[in-house]
């Protein structure tokens, strides 16, 4: 098994986290996990992304430029990136502020219309588990109860009540995610 | 098996120096090495081991306390970027006129000047040809993952005081900012066993004063201080030299890189293996001393050899050395925080290697 990842989006919607979320996950089940962000100028105000790698193996390089899966929260990632996702991949987005939807027909591409749902949740903080949820029902090379553990690991102690809050966001992902193509 | 954690390479730095048993690290925050200071801080190593930790005024005052701390035997370090590196090169160079154990981490940006915050490896003529003045070598350890970031810590430390000199640790943005799994090893506690009959840690009657400097007006004494200084690195280039051959057994092209630049190129092999080009991948773990005889050895074996590198080419020099005309050597690098891909390099191996 070996899954190449890269989530982009706006810097706030938790685009890192949810990658090291996903990487905590992996370390549980015993997989090598790499989770490479960007950390330049693009972070500091406009579009963040990192590639998350999870494998069996030794991983190699945590630089990459096609991948397995692309997670897109936003036009910009979803213009730079549809063309990094291998032949067969996997695409999702989210349709909140996209103009120009994504055209290849040689992936699957699916939609999770997070933002949407996580407005109807208590906090929309919930937006990226609402994403994580979509992927993980697609692919799910880590087990639900292990990105539960995940939470208990990655979050600091006093958002540690938020954590059922982020259970249910994740199932409601599952729920939603629907298939365009 | 020690405690796994998901950690980035800088945080793994951190927490190794923890557990490593250092007595005191002085350094002025710089970014991509910023998370270094920020975890020791949030650790608060005093109450863990009684480890100092001290925000400098600036990387001058931060190198000269580590020069000071030093002289007294105590386990030491510092951490910077290249433009801080470079700020710190006065008191490298005397540390190391000095014979003095200490760390030193570089975790590289894009240069010259401030540059980039981006990753590079554009300081590896500065840290393994001297960086400061004076005919001198630092041992260098090149990591290429997180895993490395926290067991080169504790080696680091092992090998400066077993030569009495300066180590780095080189490292870059990549290594530095990603997070992978790393296994901890166990604290080691903080008092040294290491020889301490050369510390300045006040006279005592039994023995004469121990004094410690890098200067001597005499010639012919500073001549003998500089062959036993030679004699040393090359006692390091027969014992201390490290790499790790990827794929080279049946190896017909050969790629050299280290840190970062391995990883892409680890990925590279498997590509280039795929498309049948039977390749392999030499890695430099110590750049000074540098695997000369091993890369000597390979040449013999190869049709070709690519070095790979984030910048314009520098390690190149010394593989070009070790090979002595053997077989052809090309270069490929990217520089100012570019970072290539894996096919990318796969494409140069077509072009330049295989002639197609």
């Amino acid at each position: 098994m070996n899954e190449e990842i890269i989530i982009a989006g706006f810097g706030g919607q938790g685009v890192l986290s949810m990658g090291k979320i996903l990487a905590y996950s992996g370390i549980l089940q015993d997989m090598e996990v790499t989770w490479m962000p960007s950390y330049g100028p693009e972070m500091r105000g406009g579009t963040a992304n990192v590639t998350v790698i999870l494998s069996d193996e030794r991983i190699s390089s945590p630089i990459l430029n096609t991948f397995d899966t692309a997670i897109l929260l936003n036009q910009q990632s979803l213009d730079k990136f549809e063309k990094s996702v291998k032949p067969g991949g996997l695409l999702i987005y989210d349709t909140n502020g996209i103009t120009r939807h994504p055209a290849r027909k040689d992936i699957e591409i699916y939609q999770v219309e997070a933002a949407a749902e996580a407005a109807r949740m208590v906090t929309t903080k919930t937006f990226n588990m609402i994403v994580l949820g979509g992927y993980l029902k697609i692919k799910p090379f880590v087990k639900f109860e292990n990105v539960v553990q995940g939470l208990w690991k990655s979050l600091p102690e006093r958002h540690h009540k938020l954590i059922p809050l982020n259970e249910e966001a994740i199932k409601r992902g599952m729920e939603i995610v629907k298939k365009v193509s | 098996m020690g405690e796994l954690r998901l950690m980035k390479g800088n945080e793994a730095i951190a927490e190794a120096a923890i557990r490593a048993g250092c007595d005191a690290y002085f350094g002025y925050p710089i970014t991509p090495q910023s998370e270094i200071m920020e975890y020791l801080a949030a650790e608060e190593p005093h109450k863990r081991t009684g480890m100092v930790l001290l925000q400098a005024e600036s990387e001058l005052a931060a190198i000269n306390m580590v020069y000071g701390a030093a002289g007294t035997g105590k386990k030491v370090m510092t951490t910077s970027s290249g433009p801080g590196i470079s700020l710190k090169q006065e008191g490298i160079s005397y540390i190391a006129g000095a014979e003095l154990p200490c760390l030193v981490v570089n975790v590289m940006r894009g240069g010259p000047g401030l540059g980039t915050i981006q990753p590079s490896q554009s300081d590896y003529f500065q840290a393994t040809k001297g960086g400061g003045h004076g005919d001198y070598h630092l041992l260098v350890l090149a990591p290429a993952s997180v895993q490395e970031m926290s067991d080169f810590v504790p080696l680091a430390f092992d090998l400066a005081f077993k030569y009495r000199n300066p180590v780095m640790i080189l490292s870059d943005g990549v290594i530095g900012q990603m997070m992978e799994k790393v296994e901890l090893f166990e604290p080691r506690p903080r008092n040294t066993r290491f020889d301490q009959s050369w510390v300045t840690t006040g006279k005592t009657p039994d023995r004469e004063r121990n004094v410690i400097s890098s200067l001597d007006l005499d010639p012919a004494r500073m001549e003998r201080h500089n062959y036993d200084l030679q004699a040393k690195y090359l006692k390091m280039k027969d014992k201390e030299v490290r790499y790790e051959e990827i794929e080279c057994d049946d190896a017909e092209y050969l790629l050299i890189a280290f840190g970062s630049a391995s990883r892409i190129c680890q990925k590279t092999v498997k590509l280039a293996r795929q498309k049948g080009l039977k390749t392999g991948l030499l890695r430099p773990m110590t750049l000074f001393p540098f695997p000369e005889k091993i890369i000597s050895k390979l040449a013999e074996k190869v049709k070709g050899i690519l070095t790979v590198e984030l910048n314009s080419g520098q390690m190149v020099e010394d593989v070009r050395l070790a090979v002595n005309g053997k077989v052809r050597v090309d270069f490929y690098g990217r520089m100012g925080g570019m970072i290539p891909t894996p096919d990318e390099v796969l494409k140069e191996i077509e072009t330049k290697l295989t002639g197609g």
